[in-house]
């Protein structure tokens, strides 16, 4: 075959020279360097898993403790003698906030992702639209600030009057700013399954004498149902990783309550007390971080591939 | 120049027509799309220095066949190819860089798309990737003008390409093809998204560039096939096989004239009097 | 009277009643979300210039000066326990620092990881897979990423020679990773975007791969990718938790001089003010947020109005 590539080269006249070596050289470079580059992507995947698995698996032999007391024990003190290293506080702190805020957002969102795909005029949405993709560019950290500045100061006067004490910390104020924070996620991701139901779907039902109430929420939604379901997971999955906002709202107090008035502690807030304090390289302490850490990237995870594989369902029926 | 080979005894109907020197020519060439077979068995020989038309029904396998001679099937996932084809007595169906054979064999598509640049830059750039040794503008010039837009663009040679009309655009990509100096020039339907004058042009255009080019062009459109072209190459499906699909196949190749008058296949016939479409 | 008629009761006003009150209800909650942002920034403004003069926030027009004098003062000073003199001098260079080199070292990975994807890798079952592990990546909390990069970049496992210490080089790798999956999957997208027609064009004039895409492909998804880069980025210098993760100083007088030295944050330096119980740094905090939420919303939005621009022409 050589014989005939040479002489496709050798066919050239002056002006078209024999394609020159390096050609190929860069071609195949270009190739090999963004190769490179996916291949972070799998590398920082691979990382995460033996970062978090080794480190985990130190913490559970260094500090003598199994997996399933680590998970169901009820009582969190590092700093105590022993240390206890229960994190059933955590994981509950971590559902409040995540239950909390979806009440919030859920609806919120539903209702603005029906209003933006069925409702809004075009003007309307076009200026709706990037306003909540705005808000949902503000960083984490603002949405701490504004929970301390205004949220609980709120809940403050309105349920003091009430003989109900407000803590400067407390889970209400990290549900309602956690909430606020995945409205936009919800609604966007909402949004886009609702407007890629078929249109015949609506016509069809507008042309048997439906209204545009009974349209939207009895045609369109239904047919939508699974994608709309894959954003909630997905936002809830965003509340359960959520931190800045949560340090700041809800303070570092493990403890399982009911009463959303009083601090609690996520785990996503443990992992930020254990690097801030004092505990030193190689300690149980410093090391629980990595086993909270485990827990907490399993959990986003597994909400996270449900909700791949629900938006999946819904793709295969409408795409 | 090699010798060229001489697929008649293989095939009944693809006697050459002529004696003209053979340019490029397919041999028992066989195309699949994953499992489904595209092409079968088609052996053709085409002459230096004519136009060559390939007509047949919708999904019978005419682009396919033309993408085989630049080897652009190459970039369709799961596209095959058997049997042989020659270029300038050079086997190109195997082992060979597509890329420099695309430069020595160019194609004009059936939307016109030149590039979102402007119109020298359009002309230019794949001069330029070739390592073109000559003087860039008189280039640009020589091809415009040989693509009969260079009196429409020479004022505005800075513009970009997708501001002229649909007919310019077109006429811009065969000029963009004529840059690289190529040797073949195969045409997708180009006249298809084109209006009747649009078209008449390029028609003529063709007419002028097949003393120094040899043409092979796709086309929907039997009256054209008639008008330009100097040979005709009429592909069919065959029957349904098992699986219910069916494959394209070669019915007849004759000089034009004879084809479309005087039709030796009763499908050829069928097909041109409008009975098969 | 028809049969049909008789034998059809649409309860009419009840109908006429509950669509209005749901769109209306739809309409609300829209509003939720962009009330949010309005009393977001209020209520920021306000607490910024609960400075000496108590002004109203809502009379805003003559305190504008004070803000922009108060902005001015936060940017120029560093940080203090004291908080009339308390500034951010320091994580405002420290952000940009980060900003800078995330665009070096983050951005080119990420879109050539995405051109490689898009252009380069045969479509298959490998494929899928790591196309599934980004679109898993981009639902990792950023938390995680900062663990990851105090294991991998700060500690290296322990092993002291490679390990980079609480510096800006940790916390611009770490970043980078963080920032990957937007920036793949809205540069695969802008790819998407290129028409056929053009890689064929260009193929068929004996173009190799590269030459297409370097030519042809990329400058035409150029918008795209600058979406994916301006929201990368903006997320990069909006992060807190990864930096505190990975060692980002909350207290520090000196502003980093190469990817070696220590270095604060915007973000951090937020949470430090915002966490004292003093309220007067409330002020300090807010003036900072200010400052940040400034800054993101002007690439926000400058990243939103690309990408619109950019789907009206195809």
């Amino acid at each position: 075959m050589s014989g005939s590539r040479d002489k496709a080269a050798d066919a050239s006249s002056v002006h078209w020279p024999a394609r020159p070596r390096y050609l190929g050289w860069i071609e195949s470079g270009v190739a090999l360097a963004l190769f490179a580059c996916a291949l972070v992507t799998v590398l920082t995947t691979l990382g995460i898993l033996i970062v978090l698995g080794a480190q985990s698996i130190a913490f559970f032999q260094t500090a003598g403790i199994s997996p399933l007391a680590f998970l169901f024990g009820n009582s969190l003190k590092p700093d105590a003698k022993p240390p206890l290293f229960g994190i059933l506080p955590l994981i509950w702190g971590t559902g409040m906030v995540a239950v909390g805020s979806s009440l919030v957002a859920l609806p919120i969102g539903l209702l603005s992702a029906i209003y933006l795909s069925e409702y809004a005029p075009r003007q309307a949405r076009s200026i709706l639209k990037p306003m909540l993709e705005l808000l949902a560019g503000v960083p984490t950290i603002v949405y701490g600030y504004l929970a301390l500045l205004l949220v609980t100061p709120a809940l403050r006067r309105m349920l003091e009057p009430m003989g109900l004490r407000v803590e400067t910390f407390n889970a209400l104020a990290a549900c309602v700013v956690v909430g606020i924070m995945i409205i936009p996620l919800v609604s966007s991701l909402s949004e886009d399954v609702l407007s890629s139901v078929p249109r015949g779907l609506r016509e069809a039902a507008y042309g048997l004498g439906a209204t545009k109430f009974e349209v939207s929420t009895r045609v369109v939604l239904p047919a939508a149902l699974s994608g709309v379901l894959a954003s909630f997971i997905l936002a809830i999955s965003r509340a359960v990783g959520e931190t800045m906002a949560v340090v700041l709202a809800a303070g570092m107090r493990p403890q399982i309550t009911l009463n959303p008035l009083t601090s609690i502690e996520t785990m996503t807030t443990y992992i930020v007390q254990v690097v801030s304090g004092e505990a030193s390289y190689g300690t149980p302490k410093y090391l629980s971080l990595f086993a909270v850490g485990l827990s907490l990237f399993a959990a986003t995870m597994v909400l996270n591939i449900i909700s791949g594989l629900v938006l999946r369902r819904f793709r295969e029926a409408y795409q | 120049m090699s010798t060229p080979v001489d697929p008649g005894q293989r095939h009944p109907a693809a006697q050459p027509p002529e004696l003209d020197p053979v340019v490029l020519s397919a041999l028992g060439l066989s195309v699949w799309y994953g499992q489904t077979q595209a092409l079968r068995d088609i052996t053709i020989a085409i002459p230096r220095n004519k136009i060559t038309a390939l007509i047949g029904p919708s999904g019978c396998g005419k682009s396919t066949l033309l993408r085989c001679f630049n080897r652009m099937n190459d970039l369709i996932q799961g596209a095959r190819m058997g049997g042989e084809i020659r270029f300038d007595g050079d086997v190109i169906s195997g082992d060979i860089d597509a890329v420099v054979l695309r430069r020595r064999i160019g194609m004009v598509f059936q939307k016109p798309n030149p590039f979102p640049k402007n119109i020298y830059n359009n002309v230019a750039w794949g001069a330029r990737i070739n390592g073109y040794r000559g003087d860039m503008d008189e280039l640009v010039e020589r091809s415009l003008r040989r693509a009969a837009l260079w009196d429409e663009v020479k004022n505005k040679l800075h513009r970009p390409g997708l501001d002229l009309s649909g007919g310019q655009q077109q006429r811009l990509c065969i000029a963009r093809t004529l840059a690289v100096e190529p040797e073949v020039i195969l045409m997708d339907e180009p006249c298809s998204a084109l209006d009747p004058i649009s078209t008449a042009r390029v028609e003529d255009l063709m007419d002028d560039l097949k003393n120094d080019y040899t043409i092979v062009i796709v086309t929907h459109n039997m009256q054209q096939a008639r008008r330009v072209s100097d040979l005709t190459a009429c592909l069919m499906l065959d029957d349904a096989g098992q699986d219910g699909h069916r494959t394209g196949i070669l019915a007849e190749f004759s000089p034009t004239d004879i084809l479309f008058t005087n039709p030796k296949d009763p499908r050829t016939e069928a097909y041109i009097t409008g009975r098969i479409g | 009277m028809t049969s049909a008629e008789s034998r059809f009761h649409p309860d009419r006003a009840a109908r006429r009643l509950v669509g209005p009150i749901f769109g209306a209800a739809c309409l609300a909650a829209t509003c939720t979300g962009v009330l949010a942002l309005v009393i977001l920034l209020g209520a920021i403004v306000a607490a910024a210039l609960q400075g000496p003069p108590h002004n109203p926030w809502y009379a805003l027009g003559p305190n504008l000066r004070e803000l922009a004098g108060l902005v001015q003062k936060l940017a120029l000073g560093v940080q203090s326990s004291n908080p009339a003199r308390a500034g951010y001098r320091v994580g405002l260079a420290g952000s940009l620092w980060l900003l800078g080199l995330v665009a070096v070292v983050g951005i080119p990975i990420g879109v050539g990881a995405g051109v490689f994807l898009e252009e380069y890798a045969p479509p298959g079952r490998l494929r899928r897979i790591v196309q599934t592990n980004i679109a898993n990546l981009a639902g990792v909390p950023s938390i995680v990423y900062g663990i990851l990069g105090l294991a991998l970049f700060v500690r290296a496992f322990g092993v002291k020679a490679v390990a980079l210490g609480p510096t800006l080089l940790a916390g611009v790798l770490t970043l980078s990773l963080l920032i990957l999956p937007i920036v793949v999957i809205t540069t695969q997208e802008a790819l998407r975007a290129v028409p056929r027609s053009l890689r064929q064009a260009a193929l068929a004039l004996g173009a190799t791969r590269w030459q297409m895409i370097r030519d042809h492909v990329l400058p035409s998804a150029l918008p795209g990718i600058m979406t994916g880069t301006i929201l990368g980025l903006s997320r990069a210098i909006g992060e807190t938790a990864p930096l505190l993760m990975v060692g980002a100083a909350g207290s520090l007088l000196q502003a980093p001089k190469g990817p070696l030295d220590r270095y604060s944050a915007l973000p951090v330096e937020i949470y430090n003010y915002a966490k004292e119980p003093d309220t007067r740094f409330q002020m300090v905090a807010a003036g900072g947020i200010l400052i940040l939420v400034a800054l993101l919303l002007t690439m926000n939005a400058a990243a939103i109005v690309i990408r619109n621009r950019f789907r009206r022409y195809d």
